[in-house]
């Protein structure tokens, strides 16, 4: 995960936030006016933002650019560092997750989260899927079993797992590890899936299959991904958003912002010009 | 901002392009000049210097494709590497053309002459500006001077229907005129030929610049 830094003023000029005009999906998610604060220090600023359904939205920007501070947001993962503090709203299908009657343990099923060092449970491959589930009260061997399937296949893993479900999550390698635990995500079935750089720590060919992973699952569920990885951004995602010191400066197509983004800052930061 | 070391690389690639720019600016005057002066030997020095211009083209898409490959460029550099890849083949084709034309100057000197080459050296002239204005364009990333550039390509277009009509002419007037006339037409064909080249790398610096494809649109349009 991302180390957060602390913002500290600056006098470097951030342009207001552009959106380029772009074809309509309905949004999934809707950020209005959203403020994030640890303590004293404000690290994000006025965020508006629509993510759109059943697509990839990727958050790129240099490091304590509060990309991973937002996405936490989102299913208030944040909740649980002391003083911190979110102001502004963040709508799931229209309703505000930050309102009071908002059962947070509900929320989290609903939106998933996959991070960058997998974390499987010290436990066989099923029972990592199957845990969700159980803690949900679900126990039904059956219903245990097909969903346990279901979520393997849907994260592309129960070819190479099938015959050994019982084996400890540990014996997988660190891409199988990271699959199953978006396979864990999968089967509470939720709607949206929070990935914080979730293939920073593979190798190229594990990556690839994170990456190929996210384009199908897409079909499915609606997708924020956060990552340092320019390219990995532009291969996966449908809409971009680059933040820069706690503010978002640009949002749009992915095409747009690697091919003509508007701000000059966003060129500089996608070209590699500093970072 | 930080100098990235591929930097050198976009200048390097730059630097061919102009290079290659040149040259093809060279043979298009030279052709020119065999072709008002009726001078064999210019002809077949610009027919011999084509192979140069091809290999230029060869090793600036060579290097385009290797940054490709290992930088993987984006946004104002992936318009540049994209235009760059578009503007050679552009260049190569108006080299070829001017070859064509000395081609044609070589075998009109076995002709009857055809005096005057009525609106031939106007039209080659407004080419010639045309393809040099392109590559100031490009160089300075002047989407304004390319837009002027695209305009005149319509006048362009008119003096070869005009070149065409009067040698035309010529040919219905005395069949002994026929033969020269048809080389001379092919020639006005050429130079507009080279002035479309001119047209489509004008239309790339718009891309380059603003990242707009105005390519088969109204180029004004904002």
């Amino acid at each position: 995960m991302t180390t957060l830094i602390p913002m500290e003023p600056t006098t470097m000029q951030i342009p207001t936030p552009t959106a380029t005009a772009t074809s309509f999906v309905p949004p999934k998610i809707t950020v209005k006016d959203f403020n994030f604060f640890y303590g004293g220090a404000h690290v994000l600023h006025d965020i508006n933002l629509d993510v759109p359904e059943q697509q990839v939205t990727a958050l790129i920007g240099p490091s304590g650019c509060g990309k991973s501070t937002f996405v936490r947001s989102i299913n208030r993962m944040n909740d649980i560092i002391p003083e911190a503090r979110g102001v502004g709203t963040i709508e799931i299908d229209g309703r505000n997750i930050y309102s009071p009657d908002t059962d947070a343990v509900e929320l989290r099923r609903r939106v998933g989260m996959v991070f960058q060092k997998s974390n499987p449970f010290p436990k066989s491959i099923y029972d990592n899927v199957a845990y969700g589930l159980r803690i949900g009260g679900i126990r039904g061997k059956r219903t245990l079993s097909e969903t346990v399937e279901k979520s393997l296949r849907r994260a592309a893993l129960w070819d190479e797992v099938k015959d050994r479900l019982n084996d400890s999550a540990f014996a997988l390698s660190g891409g199988q590890q990271q699959r199953l635990c978006i396979a864990r995500a999968l089967a509470v079935d939720p709607e949206i899936l929070l990935m914080d750089e979730p293939a920073s720590a593979l190798d190229p060919i594990a990556t690839t299959k994170i990456e190929e992973l996210i384009w199908e699952l897409k079909a499915n569920y609606t997708i924020v991904i956060v990552t340092h990885n320019m390219q990995q951004a532009a291969r996966v995602s449908d809409k971009t958003a680059f933040f820069m010191l706690g503010k978002l400066v640009e949002y749009g197509d992915t095409n747009t912002i690697f091919m003509n983004p508007r701000e000059k800052i966003t060129e500089d930061y996608v070209t590699g010009r500093f970072g | 901002m930080t100098l990235r070391h591929f930097d050198r690389d976009i200048e390097d690639i730059k630097d061919l392009l102009l290079r290659m720019g040149a040259m093809v600016e060279d043979a298009m005057q030279q052709s020119i000049r065999a072709l008002l002066e009726n001078d064999i030997r210019i002809a077949e020095q610009v027919i011999a210097n084509d192979d140069r211009i091809d290999e230029m083209e060869v090793q600036i898409d060579q290097r385009v494709i290797e940054l490709i490959a290992k930088m993987q460029p984006a946004a104002g550099d992936l318009r540049f590497v994209a235009t760059a890849m578009k503007i050679t083949p552009e260049l190569e084709r108006i080299a070829d053309l001017a070859q064509d034309v000395c081609e044609r100057v070589i075998e009109l000197a076995k002709e009857p002459m055809l005096k005057p080459l009525v609106h031939l050296p106007r039209l080659a002239e407004d080419a010639q500006r045309m393809v040099r204005q392109s590559l100031d364009a490009f160089v300075r990333g002047d989407a304004n001077l390319a837009r002027a550039v695209i305009k005149e390509d319509d006048v362009v277009d008119q003096l070869t229907v005009e070149s065409f009509r009067t040698l035309l002419t010529y040919m219905l007037e005395n069949p002994r005129y026929i033969s020269p006339a048809i080389r001379l037409t092919f020639i006005g064909k050429y130079f507009e030929r080279m002035a479309d080249g001119a047209t489509n790398i004008c239309e790339m610096v718009v891309y380059l610049v603003e990242g707009r494809m105005i390519k088969h649109t109204n180029a004004d349009q904002p």
